[in-house]
């Protein structure tokens, strides 16, 4: 999967990271960092704090530029995109998740979901119709009214995931989606996102500490010390105490 | 499951009414989805063995046009043992015994790779919490199948924090040991 310029689009992965290094100033939080996403694929990258994982996640959607090393996103370099195109990309192309789903409090959960709709240009009563669907499909039902403040933990995040597929994304990055909920409402979160995620033939990558939710995704890598463990080390390399 | 009791585990499907063996086998692998299947042989060993002690005693026979089946029932001693046994608190880990660690140890004794046998052994457990979340959440899935899967994704999650914190550890263990 190395070189994707003569083969078929189902051998190019859809997002590629090459050796990437990001310090935030004297700390250095990825050191040469590779990462391959294949379309549809659902990732889990695992590790303990300070890794680089949320780090890895702001290079891969294009939140932030790394130093060194290059970012592929279907066969573009998103590290030399212009800031215009980037945020194209994110906002038609990439969907984001946090830990705290960062809706805004002052909406609705069915204005929250319909909003990306709407700054793309779709009508309101399109959004709304769309944003209810989405809504419903993430067992929000019923809900739709109510405010990101009464709402409990795991039917904001529901609605932070509705909100980042309403637009048809390829990617969802998801940075700890579960990390505030106990662990009913993450079977829940994690149920509903990996389900649709495989439905709609959705890629994700997920950011977590938590092995049982890493455990619902297709394959994991591990960061340590902000470069990626080989899957089976086969040389004794001493973890760092 | 550990330390599980078939006999207590026959009684307690007994207690639902008169059963067979192949029946109680039957009704074993569906209510404990993801537990070892009971071989036939178990079960009617088990049966005798809950007749011999006065815990269960034989129903009758029928043949149903097909082979000779014989029906068991629970006694009352049947029935106290049961009540006795499910109240019964189980001891909780009395000894350790972590085979990942007794291999970590041994490695080091013998010069070996604990680093890539503890990665190695995390890439099993994390294929096998994979299986088990494609299980629990499968549509249509049932409770039973959902707690026991949860049951074994608990403890293999339990296993994969102990193991991260002994391969960040390898270097003082080695040491002490090699001191030993």
């Amino acid at each position: 999967m190395s070189n994707g310029d003569d083969s078929p689009d189902s051998t190019v992965p859809l997002l590629a990271a090459r050796d990437l290094a990001k310090a935030h100033g004297r700390t250095e939080a990825l050191r040469g960092a590779s990462v391959e996403l294949a379309a549809g694929e659902i990732l889990a990258v695992t590790g303990p704090s300070g890794s680089g994982k949320s780090t890895l996640l702001h290079c891969l959607a294009g939140i932030v530029r790394p130093d060194a090393g290059s970012v592929s996103y279907a066969g573009e370099r998103l590290d030399a995109l212009p800031e215009k195109r980037l945020s194209e990309l994110r906002r038609t192309e990439f969907g984001v998740v946090f830990q705290f789903g960062q809706l805004i409090p002052e909406l609705t959960a069915l204005d929250n979901v319909a909003l990306p709709l709407m700054l793309a240009g779709t009508s309101r009563p399109d959004a709304h119709a769309r944003a209810g669907e989405w809504l419903e499909r993430f067992g929000v039902r019923g809900q739709e009214a109510l405010r990101p403040g009464e709402m409990s933990g795991g039917q904001a995040q529901r609605t932070s995931l509705a909100r980042a597929l309403v637009t048809g994304p390829r990617i969802v990055f998801a940075d700890e989606p579960t990390g505030a909920l106990d662990s009913l409402a993450t079977e829940q979160v994690m149920t509903a996102l990996t389900h649709t995620a495989r439905e709609t033939d959705t890629a994700v990558l997920l950011i977590t500490h938590d092995a049982q939710v890493a455990a619902y995704a297709d394959r994991e890598v591990r960061l340590s010390d902000g470069t990626v463990a080989p899957e089976f080390s086969t040389e004794a390399t001493e973890a760092a105490v | 499951m550990i330390g599980m009791s078939t006999r207590h585990i026959l009684l307690g499907l007994l207690a639902s009414g008169p059963s067979h063996g192949y029946d109680l086998k039957r009704r074993h692998d569906e209510r404990f989805p993801q537990a070892r299947p009971l071989a036939y042989g178990q079960v009617y060993t088990t049966l005798q063995r809950l007749v011999r002690d006065g815990l269960a005693l034989v129903e009758g026979t029928d043949s149903d046009g097909g082979p000779e089946r014989t029906t068991y029932r629970s006694t009352e001693d049947g029935s106290r043992e049961l009540a006795r046994w499910a109240g019964e608190i189980a001891p909780p880990a009395p000894f350790v015994t972590n085979e990942i660690f007794a291999k970590v140890v041994v490695s080091i004794l013998s010069g070996g790779d604990p680093a890539a046998y503890l990665a190695a052994q995390r890439a099993a457990h994390m294929e096998r919490m994979r299986e088990l979340t494609a299980v629990k959440t499968a549509k249509g899935a049932d409770l039973a199948t959902v707690l026991s899967a949860d049951y074994a994704l608990n403890h293999l999650d339990a296993d994969l924090r102990w193991m991260t914190t002994t391969a960040a550890r390898l270097t003082t263990l080695t040491a002490e040991v090699d001191a030993a």
